[in-house]
Order: C-alpha cells, then sequence, then structure tokens
C-alpha cells in the first residue's frame, strides 16, 4: 500500500506528472450540493472524491476506502473498478484510502442514490448502533463492515469511477485522432482505432483525458460484458502475507523514531476505576520508564514490551467498588428471564405482527414451545488490540488497525480537546477485526498515554486484555411458542427475546409460509459493552430461529428439509438455495452409523445461506466432519473470494457454537486466554463445500457475514438427528462434558 | 551477551536473556514478521524454527538461542528469493485471509514437511493443531500442504 497525500489531488484533475484522476466531485450547482457541509471541512473547499489515478506509466491505482482485513476487499473493489475502465489487471495496483472525510462512504452511497434515483440502500441504515442513521455524522462514517465494501463502494462507486475514466480517455483519444469516439475500442488498457491504425496506452492519454468533462452518468457493463467481474481473481495482498512483509497495526513503526513499548490493564468491572496502584516492585524492574495510573486503567511504559507487561504484572492497583460487582452469569441471566416475564406473550415491543399468533396457538392442533439461550462471544482476533501514537505540538498521530478511522480521529480529537484536522491516522492491515475493531477505545486510550508520555509509544494489549476489554456479542435469551394444524403445518409463530441490536429483521421469518406471526422484544440490561460481531444479530437469532423451526419439522413428524421446503413457496430464490444445498449434500441419502445432518436457512446482510452440516459421534461426542455451504448473494464478483468467506464464516461460526461462552463472575469475565476460550482447531475443523447460485446481478449480498448465521443451527440441527438431544444453549460443549 | 544466528546472520545481542525470542526478534531486530497472539504457546502465531524445530517464540527465552540457529519466516525463502515449496502452495490455493497468523502457519507446515515429506490428514491434524486462525483458512491450509507435498504447487 503506498502513501498518499491529500493535498496533490483536491480540485484538479491531473497530478504532477501528468495522473489523471477520477473520482467525484461534488461541485456548486450539483444536485448533491447540500452535503457537502457535512463532510467537507473547509470553506469553498472542493470535495472530490478520488477513486482511480491513471499514471503516464499506465498503471492503474484504485484507491480503496476500506480496511483489508482478510475480506478480500482491496483486490475484489479494483477488480470492479479495473473491469469497467477495461484495465489491465496486470497493471492495477490498490492503494488504501487515507483517512480523510473526502473518503466517507456512504456519502459515496447517498452520492450515487441522488445521481442515479436508485432505492436507498435501506439496509445501511441500522446497521452498527444506528450508526448511518445519523447524517450528523457522515463525516466520520467511513467503515468497513455490515458487508458492504462490494455492494456499496463496489457497485456505487469504484465501478462509476471505472466506466467515467474509461470514457474520459475515449474522448481524449477521439479529439487527439480526430474520430468519433464511437470507434475507439478500449481494451487492456489500451486505446484503439482500427480504421485508422491508432493506438495509445491509457497513461499516454492519462493527462487529455483530466481535461475532458467527467460524465455524471457513465454506461455500466451489463453482466455479459464483465471480463473482470466475477473471476475468481488472486488477492493483491496475498504475496507479502506469506513472507513476512504485509505491516499490521501491530508492525507500526515510526520513521526516526524508537518506541517505547505499553502494557496496559483495565478494571475487570465495566465502570470501575483504579483508585490506587503500588508500584513498589514494579518500577524496580529492568526497562520501566513510567508507571502511569490513568484512572480508568494503568499503563506500564517500558523499553520492550515484555519488558512492561512483566512490570505490569507486579502493579497491585485497587479498583473502586460499582453496582455490577455482585453479578454473575446465573443473575444475569434471571434478570433475562425477568424481563421476558414481564413482558408476557404480548409484552415487550412489537416488531412484528401478522394475523392472531397467540389467538392461532390457543387453537392450534399441536402446540411446541421452547427457549433458547447463547451466552456472550468475544471477537478473539488473531492480532491482539493494539495502537502507536505520538502526541506532539498540540497534534496526535496514530497508526493502528481499524473498521472506523474517522470515527477513531473523532475520538482522539474529543479526548484530546483538539480539532479533527490535528489527528492523523494511519491504517495498517488488520489482523482480524470480525467488529471488534469498529470500537475506538483502543485508539483514544493510545492517544492519552501517548500524550502523558509525550514521546512515541506503541500500546499492546495482552490476549488476557483483549479477552476481558471486549465488546462482547450480548447474551440473550428467546422463548417461542408454535402451533401447527392437523397436517403439521405451521399456523401460528410467537417469539421473544431481550438483545436487539441490528441489524434491523434479523429475527425475521416472514419468508417461511406462516399466517400468524408476533415477535417481540422485551429489553434487558446486558452488564457488558456491546460490541457488533461477524453478523451481529444473526449470530444467535440464526440459531434461535432455524431450531424452532427445526423443532416444528420434528413435531410434524416431517423431514427438515421437506418441511423447510414447503414453507418457502413465496421466496423462491430462497427455496432454489435450500434445494441445492440438499442436492449438494445428497440431503436424504443412507448416512453411516453415528452420522446425522442438520439444515439451516438464513438471509443476511442481503445474501441467502443454506447449510447442511455432519456430525459424526465419536465417543458419544458430536464431531462436525462436513459442511456444504449454497448461497445466493445475487451475483457473485469474486467466486474464489467469496468462497473463502463462507468457508471463513462457517469456521468462526463453529467455534462461537461450539466453545465460545464468556462468562461472568463477581461482575468481571472470567476467560482470559486460548486454554481457556477454545478455538476451532486444525483437527475441528470440518471439510467445507461452498457453491452459490446468481439470483440476481443487479442487487447484491455480503460476503463476510452472511456464512455465519445458518452454521450453529445446522450443526445443533444434526445433533437432534443423530443424538435425539436438542441443544438450546450454546455453546455445544458444555452439553458433551 | 546472546550469540545467535538468525536468517543466516549472526547477531550479538545485548538482552536481558529471559526475553522471550519473539520481543527480540520483532523490538531488537526489527523483524516484525513473527507474531504475537496470546503469549503463552497457546496459537502458534509466534512459530518459528530453533535449530530446524519449531517452537512457540513467545514463551522461548533468547538465552535458549545462545549457539543456535533461528529461522523465521523472513527466512523461509532461499537466499536468492526463490519463495519455499510451502509458500508458492499458499499462493495458489489463496490460503491467508487477514494473513495474521500465516507466518505461524507455515513455520509449523515448514517444519512438518521437512520431518514428514508426505505427511497424512492425521499428521498434518498433530503438526498444526497448535496454530489458530480465526479467519477459518484450515481447509485451503491442507489443501496447500498437501499440494506442496506432492510438489503440485505450481
Amino acid at each position: 500500500m503506498n502513501k498518499w497525500s491529500r493535498r496533490g489531488f483536491i480540485g484538479a484533475g491531473v497530478l504532477t506528472g501528468g495522473a489523471l484522476v477520477v473520482g467525484v466531485a461534488i461541485r456548486p450547482g450539483n444536485a448533491v450540493d447540500k452535503l457537502r457541509g457535512s463532510v467537507a471541512s473547509g470553506e469553498g473547499e472542493q470535495l472530490v472524491n478520488a477513486w482511480v489515478k491513471i499514471d503516464r506509466d499506465n498503471t492503474v491505482t484504485a484507491i480503496v476506502p476500506h480496511c483489508e482485513m482478510g475480506q478480500g476487499a482491496h483486490t475484489t473493489l479494483a477488480q470492479m473498478l479495473a473491469d469497467e475502465l477495461d484495465a489491465d489487471w496486470a497493471k492495477v495496483l490498490v492503494m488504501q484510502a487515507p483517512a480523510d472525510g473526502t473518503y466517507v462512504v456512504p456519502d459515496a452511497a447517498r452520492v450515487f442514490v441522488a445521481a442515479w434515483s436508485v432505492d436507498a440502500p435501506k439496509w445501511l441504515e441500522p446497521t452498527y448502533n444506528g450508526l448511518f442513521t445519523q447524517v450528523a455524522k457522515l463525516g466520520d462514517v467511513m467503515i468497513t463492515g455490515g458487508s458492504s465494501s462490494i455492494r456499496t463502494t463496489g457497485q456505487h462507486t469504484m465501478r462509476i469511477a471505472g466506466a467515467a475514466a474509461r470514457q474520459m480517455l475515449v474522448a481524449a483519444a477521439a479529439a487527439r485522432w480526430n474520430v468519433p469516439a464511437s470507434e475507439i475500442v478500449a481494451e487492456n488498457s489500451t486505446l484503439m482505432h482500427k480504421a485508422s491504425n491508432k493506438r495509445g496506452t491509457y497513461g499516454e492519454f492519462a493527462e487529455a483525458a483530466s481535461r475532458e468533462s467527467m460524465p455524471q452518468t457513465p454506461p455500466l457493463k451489463d453482466v455479459s460484458q464483465y471480463k473482470l467481474m466475477g473471476k475468481g481473481l488472486q488477492r493483491l495482498d496475498i504475496p507479502a502475507k506469506i513472507n513476512g512483509s504485509a505491516h499490521f497495526g501491530i508492525d507500526a513503526q515510526i520513521g526516526g523514531q524508537k518506541l517505547k513499548y505499553v502494557a496496559v490493564k483495565a478494571p475487570p468491572v465495566p465502570g470501575a476505576k483504579v483508585e490506587s496502584i503500588n508500584t513498589a516492585t514494579a518500577k524496580t524492574m529492568p526497562g520501566v520508564r513510567q508507571i502511569l495510573n490513568m484512572g480508568d486503567f494503568v499503563a506500564v511504559v517500558a523499553d520492550g514490551y515484555w519488558q512492561a507487561q512483566m512490570a505490569l504484572n507486579m502493579v497491585e492497583p485497587r479498583y473502586s467498588r460499582t453496582e455490577g460487582d455482585t453479578l454473575d452469569s446465573a443473575k444475569l441471566s434471571a434478570l433475562f428471564a425477568k424481563a421476558l416475564d414481564d413482558g408476557g406473550d404480548t409484552g415487550g415491543t412489537s416488531l412484528a405482527k401478522e394475523g392472531d399468533a397467540p389467538g392461532a396457538f390457543a387453537s392450534a392442533a399441536k402446540k411446541v414451545v421452547a427457549e433458547y439461550k447463547v451466552p456472550f462471544v468475544a471477537h478473539a482476533a488473531m492480532e491482539p488490540i493494539n495502537c502507536t501514537a505520538w502526541v506532539h505540538d498540540s497534534k496526535c498521530e496514530i497508526w493502528t488497525s481499524t473498521q472506523v478511522p474517522l470515527r477513531a480521529r473523532s475520538a482522539i480529537a474529543k479526548a484530546l480537546e483538539i480539532s479533527n484536522e490535528d489527528v492523523t491516522v494511519n491504517q495498517l492491515y488488520l489482523g482480524g477485526a470480525f467488529g471488534r475493531r469498529l470500537e475506538t477505545d483502543y485508539t483514544v486510550q493510545a492517544a492519552r498515554i501517548a500524550k502523558a508520555t509525550g514521546y512515541p509509544i506503541k500500546m499492546i494489549w495482552s490476549r488476557e486484555e483483549d479477552t476481558r476489554q471486549d465488546f462482547y456479542r450480548p447474551a440473550d435469551i428467546s422463548r417461542f411458542s408454535g402451533g401447527l394444524d392437523g397436517s403439521g403445518k405451521p399456523v401460528s409463530w410467537n417469539n421473544a427475546f431481550t438483545q436487539l441490536n441490528g441489524p434491523d429483521g434479523s429475527w425475521d421469518v416472514a419468508h417461511y409460509d406462516i399466517p400468524n406471526r408476533s415477535i417481540r422484544h422485551a429489553q434487558a440490561d446486558m452488564h457488558l459493552r456491546f460490541g457488533s460481531l461477524r453478523s451481529v444479530d444473526y449470530s444467535q437469532q440464526g440459531f434461535f430461529v432455524e431450531s424452532f423451526i427445526d423443532e416444528l419439522a420434528h413435531a410434524a413428524g416431517q423431514d427438515p428439509y421437506e418441511y423447510r421446503r414447503g414453507l418457502l413457496s413465496k421466496s423462491p430464490r430462497h427455496k432454489a438455495v435450500l434445494e441445492k444445498v440438499a442436492q449438494m449434500a445428497g440431503w436424504g441419502a443412507a448416512l453411516p452409523k453415528d452420522t446425522a445432518r442438520g439444515i439451516a436457512l438464513v438471509m443476511s446482510f442481503g445474501t441467502i445461506v443454506a447449510e447442511v452440516a455432519e456430525v459424526k459421534l465419536q465417543d458419544g461426542r458430536p464431531r462436525v466432519t462436513k459442511v456444504w455451504c449454497c448461497a445466493d448473494a445475487g451475483y457473485v464478483m469474486n467466486p474464489d473470494g467469496f468462497a473463502a468467506q463462507m468457508e471463513g464464516g462457517i469456521i468462526y461460526g463453529l467455534t462461537t457454537a461450539l466453545f465460545s461462552g464468556i462468562t461472568l463472575r463477581d461482575g468481571g469475565v472470567e476467560q482470559s486466554n486460548f486454554h481457556d476460550y477454545q478455538m476451532v482447531r486444525m483437527e475441528e475443523a470440518p471439510e467445507i463445500v461452498v457453491d452459490f447460485i446468481n439470483g440476481d446481478s443487479k442487487v447484491l449480498g455480503g460476503a463476510g457475514e452472511p456464512g455465519l448465521p445458518p452454521l450453529a443451527p445446522a450443526v445443533t440441527n444434526a445433533i437432534f438427528a443423530a443424538t435425539g438431544k436438542r441443544i438450546r444453549e450454546l455453546p455445544i460443549a458444555k452439553h458433551f462434558t | 551477551m546472546i550469540q545467535t544466528t538468525v536468517n543466516g546472520k549472526p547477531q550479538k545481542l545485548d538482552v536481558d536473556p529471559a526475553t522471550p525470542i519473539l520481543w527480540v526478534l520483532r523490538e531488537q531486530l526489527g523483524m516484525t514478521g513473527t507474531k504475537f497472539g496470546c503469549g503463552v504457546a497457546q496459537c502458534g502465531a509466534c512459530t518459528a524454527h530453533l535449530d530446524g524445530q519449531p517452537i512457540r517464540s513467545c514463551s522461548t527465552p533468547i538465552s535458549e538461542a545462545d549457539g543456535c540457529q533461528i529461522t523465521t519466516i523472513e527466512g523461509l525463502a532461499g537466499p536468492d528469493g526463490a519463495l519455499h515449496p510451502l509458500q508458492q502452495a499458499w499462493i495458489d490455493a489463496q490460503v491467508p485471509q487477514c494473513g495474521y497468523c500465516q507466518s505461524g502457519q507455515l513455520m509449523s507446515a515448514a517444519a512438518l514437511l521437512r520431518d514428514t515429506p508426505k505427511p497424512s490428514d492425521a499428521q498434518i491434524d498433530a503438526a498444526m493443531s497448535g496454530n489458530i486462525c480465526r479467519c477459518g483458512t484450515y481447509g485451503r491450509i491442507r489443501t496447500a500442504i498437501k499440494a506442496a507435498a506432492s510438489g503440485t504447487e505450481r
């Protein structure tokens, strides 16, 4: 990833050296000019969102406003741009866009929503704590999350920038060669005019093209014209990730500066303060420079990280008492149950109401009642939380791995009481994130430490700190009562649960043909900090909903696949995905002894995913041996990258389902490291088969998250099929000790 | 003073002998390819080779490397820059996602193949289960190891 200076291109279409820069200009008179004030800082500043740069040497650089955390967005976004541009893929580079208001992502989406009069991408709105709903905060929304990069930035921005640049290059060549633009062919970063036998590279026309007017609505390719989109191109970031040269946040260095290293420890109970510290031993330890009581945490600064951590272990902090000190998992679970009890059969906030669900339940021929529980879950990205920071001359610069560079910038500015412009955020690769790095806590923490020290520091959390100071997927309880008619068909679906964080509709079962539905939410406070974890509410709702539909199928005495299929007459795409995964797995075939399969179907982030899990009992314990996955994301831009994301969602979902359970004792998190917060490892990893259906090339779905939600219920449904034991509480491992 | 060799280059290190090799590599030598994941030899992100044997460098003091050879991910390719067969297989199978654990995965796999050129699935499980990948690349790692073992990488 190259460095980029914003100054070079603002207000200009050509850079020193003759490079064409194409972006989206919001100029006076433009219909969307009113957005300018909320995202541009200076008076009279012309806001240009630059997405592609074409150099004289014919190099095309895609400037990507999303972080790379393993999801492959850098490559696929470049691929989409390069296709519309008809660029030579071998000459395409990717550059991480700077953390700058210029690259506000939903702004880009909205700009094009306005220009193209497409329906607003509604699914953007409720994601992540309603962040997107606040236009006033637009300037902070440069975000990588919600499985959104390809379907927003890719569809609405990268492709358009590529198409616009192509049109400008063609126009420049037409003018120079004095031929009609319609006779010019653009291919592999080369412009050609056959009749006059003229040709030239994009690089040769970059400067001239920058003087052409930029088309506001360049025509985009039809699927039949795609050359790069839809191809499983290799990822551009992989070569650096096999030789140790890729730089992650934790690898940050500051040129010409020798860093000091910082280990930190925050109080175990949320909201507690550090009342005092005993530094008698710690301050005498080698390499120790400073021991800081920051009020909400303790920091030890040393010459090396190991020295800092060793000394921190010897600091004896005393914490203030809080109301949460006596909370444990059992008490919290009782509070959740009480919230549902208080809501009763009809109380709480109604999320969906269709027909008369309680009435239909009362008169149902068969009744099924179930309660499901999930625990808190920590993200446990492989790269522990870290941030490098330097505060000098009332300015702050940080180097870190983050999904939200502009939110980090604002949060630091606020904490240090300086302006946003005085904070610079340098983004490196993320060693996993899964939603943890949507939070800015650690960037502010590092900035505060750096302000206190006055010299540059690298703060690294221990794995223990990473596990205990997370923002957690909430624990939750969900209760169902369902009624069947005489033929086994569901006629009533009643559901209530305690946690609702988004995206909207994670609890929805409207794709199934169930005439009477009542879905309610009774909020219970969760004590720990909430954070979005890969697929957010879907990670628990997928388990709840797809377990209960399975229970209904078994109560009806019907095959769980056929039962679901019979309820999908109004949802043809869901049905096609379900049928395909059943076909892939050979659903219904005779299986060896102690082997069984479960199935589940969840649409999330615009993508329908069905999974079949095969479970084999070994010494009475279930082992997931194989998973088949079929997805309909509308149109898959990079099949291999998409498959990798499905595989990733499945393994992440399997860890969550099998092992993940953050529990509380005396108000604090009990787990600490990978020995007591376990991960799926190679020996437990199932074989995974992924296929997909391109169901609608006009409406794309996401890839990073949708593979996860069906996994847990597919596995627990398989365990039921194998053992007759219905797992209603995760993690699965606690039932097989 | 600790005397060791890192990727073929002799190093004299004036550090606390109890310092884990990981932090000497990362902070003293500026070689950041070896990663910190857990600090307690539970995740394998810090895997390097000490005299050819895979070690968890977060939990191995530099004193144990005195007079020994350390090999890290930066030294996995040949001196001429030619990729190790596993590195090529990693590219062919498009293994890495976030990539953070992959240095450790490759170093564990390299040790496996040196001792067991044609590993079975069970041998792959045994050699690789000390390395956690949160992105879920296990299936591709297995594919890549088998490709490298059979010499079918590109």
